[in-house]
């Protein structure tokens, strides 16, 4: 024994004690954090998951119509199938028919093939008259589709439980005829106008707050305390005012005569009869977008620029820089963790905006958000909804990842 | 800032342009709030400056509209009003004690993959909400706890707690762990400890958290727009269907009241920040 066991005054190791105290502290932390963990991980992150899951579910229609997707299995898709199928769907329109469900299939059907509604409505009025036998020839009498291969292929084609036909819906793609994926038609392709008219507000909104946060950041930061405070007024009521209250005095601003057009009247840019409109389009949320994310630009710039002492930038002086070449060469190199926590801030908060678009942004200023909202709401395609919140979280995801590799989460400044 | 005498013109008039420029920005963030204050004694129904009230006429202004919030036929607002606090009292405390107690376990030196959880837990707050919306939304039907407080209360819990995990970590760093240690070698259980020497030290964190929590609450309005019935509407879904339809001067006076009580939150906020530093010892 080259070294004698240190014990601790109980007679146990004390490597081994330590040990223990450091798992018992280990645990205590767990324990601590478990309650919001727990909350946090069944009221937010499972019903994400669910969303996730909503977006690809298909099973509605697979349920629905089990002994013809059955039957179909054997079926190639090249010809008309067998009678087997034709049987298969008489015996599941005839129990949906009893049960009077058949129309989710409807909407469903007719979504991957136009021409299904009314297929469907007229089959399953006369599909009591259907006689034992032969249903093949009995269903193309009722309805020529019935004999022409594409119905029958595109009714195949929604078999699957899952499907991920929603997301390319998203990004103005479908399947055709053979599950090629296609663009839709010209005149139809409105998700990409509205992704990128999102990106492009998210960007520029972020820009225009940098170039407005940053010369006042630092005068913040620069100016004696009992000044500095007063003015911090200005960033943080805002930051604290209700967000429809900030949004409302935007609409009462942006009104057609409202106090901004009654000021380029009266400066004589546009006649009286003719005024600009401010609000109700992509002007109007840019405007009010920026107003209501700048004090997010300006406490993380603040809170570093606090840190850089003047010395440097007399230093900088004092070696010949001119007052550009040291704020070039020392300042702003120093407010770059700054820019980018603020820059990344609100990049992610405008890319999810919602209210101030649907106040103040009419059609042409409405965001992605806005159109969740609507399917939500309104056309009730819950599954698209959820596609298109997917999406846009997984973009928001993914900027939250590096905003907490650059800056760290813990980092995030509140006032 | 005065420039001192020998500094050259052209200094001279980049410096006031940038004073000027800053000038401009420190108004453009806060003017609008003040277009809403006249707006709302307006004795006429139209929400512009009317001659009279340019003119400082005491005809042009009136309490008509303050009168209408509060007595008006119909009026959405007592029962908002009567809402919008109870879900936000209820989403403070859960959100306050939720996220203390966490922050407390993710700024012990032993927790486990901190920043993982530091990251999900702060999510909520990243998450756009009509993403959170929409996820919250599909749960609660399922659960049955759409269009009922217990179900908007919840899921404001969870948009609050980021806000105190993040005001109460911040306190807690720079928190001289020593005093604790200090009172269990004088013989404290740890919930003693917590209660009396722990909390009144973090307090200001923990108020400040508590704070953005109410206020994230009261001004919540995408999540609940798809939880909330009818019974259930609170001041910012008021405002939210009133600006829908028509500005009207009653919004202007609503939305009066919300800004003297942000100022008063403001001022609370700030006075704890600066307590909470004094308390750190950090120096301004």
């Amino acid at each position: 024994m080259s070294q004698e066991q240190i014990l601790s005054s109980d007679g146990i190791p004390l490597e081994e004690s330590l040990k223990k105290a450091e798992r018992k502290n280990k645990l205590k932390a767990v324990l601590l954090v478990a309650p919001l963990f727990l909350f946090i991980l069944i009221i937010y992150v499972f019903p994400i998951g669910d969303m996730l899951f909503r977006s690809v579910d298909d099973r509605m229609i697979t349920k629905m119509l089990p002994k013809t997707f059955n039957a179909m299995e054997k079926w190639d898709g090249k010809d008309l199938p067998d009678e087997e199928v034709y049987k298969g769907l008489y015996d599941d329109l005839t129990y949906l028919k009893k049960n009077k469900t058949y129309g989710k299939i409807i909407a469903r059907l007719n979504y991957e093939k136009s021409g299904f509604s009314s297929l469907i409505k007229k089959t399953v009025r006369k599909i009591n008259k259907f006689e034992e036998g032969n249903y093949k020839e009995q269903f193309i009498k009722v309805h020529k589709r019935w004999g022409k291969n594409e119905y029958l292929v595109a009714l195949k084609n929604t078999a699957p439980n899952w499907s991920y036909a929603k997301y390319l819906k998203g990004m103005d793609r479908k399947f055709d005829q053979d599950r090629n994926i296609i663009q839709v038609e010209e005149d139809r392709r409105i998700h990409k106008i509205l992704w990128l008219r999102t990106l492009n507000v998210a960007f520029w909104v972020t820009i225009f707050c940098f170039v407005l946060a940053y010369p006042i950041s630092h005068l913040l930061a620069t100016l004696p305390m009992k000044y500095s405070n007063l003015l911090m007024i200005c960033v943080l009521l805002p930051f604290w005012t209700s967000l429809l209250v900030r949004t409302s005095s935007w609409m009462v601003l942006l009104q057609q005569q409202g106090p901004i057009n009654d000021l380029i009247v009266w400066i004589g840019l546009a006649a009286d009869d003719n005024r600009p409109e401010l609000m109700y389009n992509v002007i109007g949320t840019f405007v009010a977008m920026t107003q209501i994310l700048l004090p997010f630009m300006v406490l993380p710039l603040y809170s570093v620029m606090k840190t850089i002492s003047p010395s440097l930038m007399r230093a900088g002086k004092s070696l010949g820089g001119t007052p550009l070449v040291s704020f070039v060469k020392i300042y702003f190199p120093l407010t770059i963790p700054g820019i980018g926590a603020g820059c990344l801030l609100v990049f992610i908060l405008a890319i999810g905006y919602y209210i101030t678009p649907a106040l103040v942004g009419g059609a042409s200023g409405s965001l992605i958000s806005n159109t969740i909202a609507y399917h939500m709401k309104s056309s009730l395609d819950w599954a698209f909804a959820s596609a298109l919140g997917t999406m846009l979280l997984v973009g928001v995801l993914a900027i939250y990842w590096v905003y907490n590799k650059l800056v760290g989460i813990d980092n995030i400044k509140l006032g | 800032m005065a420039l001192p005498n020998h500094t050259p013109l052209n200094y001279r008039i980049w410096h006031y342009t940038y004073l000027t420029f800053c000038g401009l920005v420190f108004f453009f963030l806060i003017a609008p709030l003040f277009v809403i204050l006249p707006l709302s004694f307006n004795a006429e129904q139209y929400i512009h400056f009317s001659a009279k009230m340019l003119a400082l006429d005491p005809e042009g202004f009136s309490l008509r509209w303050y009168e209408d919030m509060i007595y008006g036929t119909k009026n959405p607002w007592g029962l908002a009003t009567k809402n919008s606090l109870i879900i936000a009292f209820f989403a403070t405390i859960g959100s306050t004690i939720l996220g203390t107690v966490a922050a407390l376990g993710l700024s012990s030196r032993h927790m486990p993959y901190k920043a993982a959880f530091m990251a999900l837990l702060i999510s909520p707050m990243i998450v756009p909400l009509i993403i959170s919306g929409t996820a919250i939304f599909f749960f609660m039907a399922k659960v049955g706890l759409a269009a009922t407080h217990t179900g908007i209360i919840l899921s404001h819990i969870i948009l609050g707690t980021p806000f105190v995990v993040i005001t109460v970590t911040a306190t807690l760093t720079g928190f001289d762990h020593s005093v604790t240690r200090a009172a269990a070698s004088l013989g404290s259980n740890p919930v003693n400890t917590f209660m009396k020497i722990t909390l009144p030290l973090i307090m200001p964190g923990v108020i400040s958290g508590a704070l953005f929590a109410f206020v994230t609450s009261f001004d919540e309005v995408v999540v609940v727009l798809f939880l909330a019935g009818l019974e259930n509407t609170t001041i910012p879904i008021q405002m939210w269907v009133g600006l829908r339809e028509q500005l009207s001067p009653t919004i202007m006076a609503v939305a009066t009241c919300l800004i003297i009580m942000s100022t008063l939150i403001l001022v609370s906020a700030e006075l704890l920040r600066r307590r909470s530093e004094r308390l750190r010892g950090i120096n301004q």
